[in-house]
């Protein structure tokens, strides 16, 4: 199996460097399909290594292929863990990611650095396996920030423009801050646990649990903060979150591929593989339920007032971050990982039909300037309409399941907050229903708003866009369906994930459950459904049949609307405090510490008072040999009386 | 002649010859020197393959006397401490030689003949077992980099020229005085008998401050730093690169080789203020450089925020472990190695990272003689082969894994936490602020439109250029990937080293 599973890593990586060094010389054709079938293959082997793990129980695969560093008795290697919980994940990152290089092809079309693009999108690929294949610390920090690496050179992928590099630079940083937490919280879990390898370090919690640091906090509670603060980072929870919708100024694929499907879970990844750690620590599961819940709902609400096409699906996906992160923090981790799955499709298809959409038109991403796009985009039409059922929780499609298992596990659990961050998840469903009919009725119903060259042109995209669209849509729609009852209650995620009996939230719900068709035909009883379809009501409303509402709500609340246009000040907050902050203080230590005081008063000073001592000295020495005929005399003479002045002299005892 | 004699003299008398050629047949002289430096590379080579790793003694040792009346041998040696820095040495120097090939039109065969000398010069200073024969190499690595920034310097050359000498001499100065002292107590220069003399405290205090004066002003730390920033913007390209590279390095293996061993418990007893000053390096030095607007400067500043790494790993030791009543270290030994072994690994990985971001700068100073961020932006426009390379070196710099420049940062970190929680929150502040000064700067000069026409009619990279950025940018990915082999050659030395630091020589 260790051939297949370095196959599966490294097909990417070829793919990427071949196109990456000799993108030009291999031309457009040859590139893309180098990249596509290094993803292809991967796929075909996650698929295989899926069947072989989930379905048929294999057993946990966790070697060590080579000694990265050997110090003492610390052994820190680079290797693979794969288990149920990694098999899903790679058939997520790699279906998507072959439907996003599928994509490209028409996305891309037109640009000029068209094989670099593939190039970044396979060593992405590469990078993201590494991550969920990790067996220790280390390479998931290589993966972890490898696909950051590769998410500042997407998003900034349009060099030319000045805003998708400030974007970039920003994403970087502000992922910087979630791994400084998480380095301290990898080199804390190494002293107290002495090793950096998953399962060693999972056999030790119990040992270790108890262990204290700063005076009286417990050790594994500071660990699990601490790596949740890189999980806040990746997976862009409130306040790590300014970076995404910057993101967006990326090409779209990567917005799809990168920034819904695959890294921006990678936390959510992260927090479920270290199960074994978090249990112990209500304190940490806590805050990241009560992070998660305010994620969700309020980057949700800020989804509403968003006009431009990809942001209102990047607020979106803020907001389903939030949903997994508090599946998190009520031990549900299967479950997070469930809505995991179901939103890497329906995302991943949301982000590409708003591709779609803007290829058609030209480039344009306002919705205001849309309209009734239904009848010129057919499939482009239908196959959001599925992504959005599917996020907005509409019962059948995939995001039903997985969000109404979210909500439901929250009921369930026994954690402080979790009654306040319940009515939290419930609200987020009704705010998300607006936000996203609202921008779905925008789109493709109503007037036709679009300028008048732009409509001449107007069609249908081309297949290689179309057909992911659709092959994106069929899971968007079923997999909840097929997949609810394997993931959360009959194993396929056992084995990877551990959760401790007090936290009975799981177990709960297990209890609760009948079948996922029982789930549907209960939805109408249910409070969330209700939610749902008030959202959908008053997006249907506001959007197209009662605008003017809409426009007296906003002067009504200015204030409220005024906090959510100013995205309630976080990037004015960063913008002020931070960047010009470090910018003044960088210039003041300069400035004055170190340019005026070490150097201009200490360095130079010393320079000058030396050159002052010898100014005064220098008349003195005027080569003239009757003045040092004349000083030697008077010294002599000085010397003479001190010996004649003195009676007990050293000079006087040499003589004699 | 045995092979670190060969290793030490072939450069410089080759220099010499190189001299000889003179600037009339510079290119006689330049091929001579790159042949002279490939050698002495090949050569330093079958150091490493004939190293014994197993063991912390000495190897390749030669000892004949020298001045015998004071007891001065020529006596020289390595371990697994200073064989990584020698071949960095060789390795560096190849490459600033062909990066000068076309650049030094001014006295070339001069040039080629300075860096050949200094090559000679600091192999000796990594491998001398003689306090004095250390200390002459030591200032004698003064006189050629003292003549690169002085004629083949910039604008204000004279002045950094100075600045960097007086600088480093007054710091050394002090370190001689220490060695005449414990020669008058001991009757040797040897480092071995240097390593057995009992000192009281006192005595190692005045000896641990004279040694750190040298070292620190070489690092350089807070506060001795100043003379880095200016002798880096007036210095040509490859004397850049060799001072980044190397010479910064001789301060951090003075650590190692004198302070640690001579003075163990002054280094203990001063561990605490060390440390602050290499947080403060670390801290104070990244919020500078990212203000800066001279990218030489910024890249000096980040060194000295990089090699802040160098000295919290080396003097962190003291708060993991102790010695216990019965001979046996208490505290966990890794958490030390980590330490020490990252400090060594930082300093090499620096060397590369260092060196190649020098290059660059050299690569847009030869085109458009600016070395201000402000006259490029959109340089990819232009050099997208080069931009690839920057963006490598700058993200190395940034520490990103997979390339060196984690490495070392990661062990430091990972020790320093031991030692106590703050001092890795400080020192891994450098994630955030060392990531916002390096890829502010990408995006200021690569990124973004062309607002400089004379940007927009910049030639990429040629093969010469290609060659030496391919090679390093090699260098910084192979030991990302694979830090092993460097870990396992120095961890016997490193195991001895400790034991020394941890042994009193105070009498019970």
């Amino acid at each position: 199996m260790e051939n297949i599973y370095l196959t599966i890593a490294l097909a990417p990586l070829v793919g990427s460097i071949i196109v990456g060094l000799a993108g030009n010389r291999l031309g457009r054709t040859l590139s893309h399909t180098i990249t596509i079938l290094g993803v292809a293959v991967s796929t075909a082997l996650a698929l295989y290594v899926f069947n072989h793990h989930v379905l048929e129980g294999g057993e946990i695969f966790n070697q060590n292929l080579y000694t990265w560093m050997q110090i003492g008795g610390l052994n820190i290697s680079v290797g693979f863990l794969v288990d149920n919980l990694t098999s899903v994940m790679l058939v997520i990152v790699s279906f998507v990611s072959l439907m996003v290089h599928i994509y490209t092809i028409g996305y891309m079309h037109d640009d000029d650095d068209y094989t670099k693009f593939f190039s970044y999108i396979s060593l992405f690929t590469f990078a993201m396996f590494i991550l969920v294949m990790s067996n220790n610390f280390m390479q998931l920090f290589f993966g972890w920030e490898a696909v950051g690496l590769v998410s500042y050179l997407l998003i900034g992928f349009w060099h030319h423009k000045e805003s998708a590099n400030e974007a970039s630079l920003k994403a970087f940083i502000v992922n910087r801050v979630g791994d400084f937490g998480f380095l301290l919280g990898i080199a804390l879990l190494l002293m107290f646990f002495g090793t950096l390898d998953y399962a060693e370090t999972f056999a030790l919690a119990d040992q270790v649990n108890g262990q204290t640091i700063f005076g009286d906090v417990s050790v594994i509670t500071v660990i699990c903060l601490l790596l949740f603060v890189g999980a806040m980072g990746k997976s862009a929870q409130v306040p790590l979150h300014v970076w995404l919708p910057g993101s967006m100024e990326g090409p779209t694929p990567i917005s799809a591929l990168i920034h819904a499907a695959t890294m921006v879970t990678a936390g959510i990844f992260m927090v479920s593989r270290m199960s074994p750690i978090f249990e112990l620590s209500d304190v940490a599961l806590t805050v990241v339920m009560v992070i998660g819940a305010i994620t969700a709902l309020f980057m949700g609400l800020l989804g509403i007032v968003q006009n431009d096409i990809k942001r209102v699906v990047a607020y979106s996906t803020l907001s389903q971050l939030g949903y997994m992160t508090v599946a998190l923090g009520v031990s549900a981790y299967s479950v997070a990982i469930f809505h995991l799955m179901t939103h890497a499709f329906f995302k991943a298809l949301l982000f590409l039909a708003a591709g779609s959409v803007i290829v058609a038109m030209h480039h344009e991403q306002d919705i205001r300037k849309m309209g009734n796009l239904r009848k010129k985009m057919p499939i482009t039409y239908i196959t959001s309409l599925v992504g959005t059922l599917a996020l907005i929780g509409f019962p059948g499609f995939a995001g039903f399941f997985s969000k109404d298992m979210i909500i439901e596990a929250v009921h369930f659990s026994n954690l402080p907050f979790a009654n306040w961050v319940y009515y939290a998840v419930v609200a987020g469903v009704f705010i998300t229903a607006l936000y996203s009919f609202r921008m779905f009725f925008l789109v493709f119903h109503g007037e036709s708003r679009v300028d008048h060259h732009t409509e001449e042109h107007l069609h249908e995209t081309a297949p290689s866009i179309t057909a992911p669209l659709i092959m994106l849509a069929i899971p968007s729609a079923v997999i909840g369906y097929f997949t609810i009852e394997p993931m959360l209650f009959t194993g396929w995620l056992d084995k990877g994930i551990y959760i401790d009996p007090v936290h009975g939230s799981l177990a709960a719900l297990k209890e609760h459950f009948h079948s996922a068709m029982t789930l549907i035909t209960h939805a109408v009883m249910t409070l969330p459904f209700w939610m749902m379809v008030g959202g959908i009501t008053t997006a249907w409303l506001f959007s197209l049949h009662k605008i003017e509402w809409a426009d007296y709500l906003q002067k009504k609340f200015h204030r409220i609307n005024y906090a959510l246009e100013s995205l309630y000040g976080f990037d004015r907050f960063n913008e002020i405090v931070f960047v010009n902050g470090a910018k003044k203080l960088g210039n003041l230590l300069w400035r004055v510490s170190d340019m005026a005081i070490i150097d201009q008063l200490m360095v130079n000073g010393s320079a000058r008072f030396a050159g002052f001592v010898g100014s005064v000295i220098r008349p003195i020495q005027t080569g003239y040999l009757y003045h040092y005929a004349f000083f030697m005399i008077i010294g002599l003479m000085l010397v003479l009386t001190w010996v004649l002045v003195s009676g007990d002299n050293p000079l006087i005892r040499l003589g004699s | 002649m045995e092979l670190l004699s060969i290793l030490i003299w072939l450069p410089v008398f080759g220099g010499g010859l190189v001299l000889a050629i003179g600037n009339n047949r510079s290119e006689v002289a330049k091929w001579t020197s790159v042949a002279i430096s490939v050698v002495v590379f090949v050569l330093s080579l079958s150091l490493w393959t004939g190293f014994d790793t197993s063991t912390s003694a000495m190897q390749f040792v030669e000892n004949s006397p020298w001045i015998a009346q004071f007891n001065i041998n020529y006596h020289l040696g390595i371990d697994g401490i200073s064989l990584p820095l020698i071949i960095l040495t060789t390795f560096s120097t190849i490459l600033v030689i062909i990066a000068g090939w076309e650049v030094i039109k001014n006295r070339p065969a001069e040039y080629m003949a300075a860096f050949l000398m200094m090559e000679g010069v600091i192999i000796g200073v990594f491998s001398s077992l003689d306090a004095i024969l250390f200390y002459v190499f030591w200032e004698a690595s003064l006189i050629p980099m003292l003549l690169i920034i002085g004629v083949w310097g910039g604008q204000n050359r004279v002045y950094a020229a100075i600045k960097f000498f007086l600088y480093t001499f007054i710091g050394s100065v002090f370190m001689l005085v220490s060695l005449i002292y414990m020669y008058n107590q001991g009757g040797s220069f040897s480092l071995a008998a240097l390593n057995d003399l009992p000192l009281t405290l006192t005595e190692q205090s005045w000896i641990f401050w004279a040694f750190f004066l040298a070292f620190a002003v070489k690092v350089p730390m807070f506060p001795v730093h100043t003379w880095l920033p200016d002798a880096h913007v007036q210095a040509p390209t490859g004397g850049s690169v060799i001072l980044a590279a190397i010479m910064l390095k001789m301060g951090g293996y003075g650590f190692f080789r004198f302070s640690l061993p001579i003075t163990p418990d002054a280094s203990s007893e001063f561990a605490t203020v060390v440390i602050a000053l290499s947080l403060i390096a670390i801290v104070y030095i990244g919020f500078v450089a990212l203000v800066q607007k001279d990218m030489k400067k910024l890249i000096a500043y980040s060194s000295i925020s990089h090699m802040g790494f160098v000295t919290l790993g080396v003097f962190a030791l003291f708060s993991i472990v102790e010695m216990g009543v019965d001979g046996n270290i208490i505290g966990s030994l890794e958490g030390v190695y980590l330490g020490l072994e990252g400090a060594m690994i930082q300093m090499i990985s620096h060397g590369f990272i260092s060196a190649a971001l020098f290059l660059v700068v050299g690569v847009l100073y030869e085109r458009l003689h600016s070395r201000e961020i402000s006259t490029y932006g959109g340089v990819i426009n232009s050099m997208p082969k080069f931009t690839g390379f920057a963006v490598l070196f700058a993200m190395a710099n940034a520490g990103l894994p997979g390339t060196s420049g984690f490495v070392g940062e990661f062990m430091v970190i990972l020790s320093a936490l031991q030692a106590n929680f703050w001092y890795a929150f400080l020192a891994a502040f450098t994630l955030i602020v060392g990531a916002a000064y390096t890829l502010w700067m990408v995006k200021r000069v690569f990124w973004g439109p062309v607002t400089n026409p004379e940007v927009s009619t910049l030639s990429d990279i040629n093969n010469r250029e290609f060659f030496i950025l391919a090679t390093l940018a090699v260098a910084v990915l192979v030991m990302g990937v694979y830090p092993q082999p460097v870990v396992e050659v120095m961890h016997a030395s490193v195991v001895n080293l400790l034991e020394q630091a941890l042994t009193t020589k105070l009498p019970l």
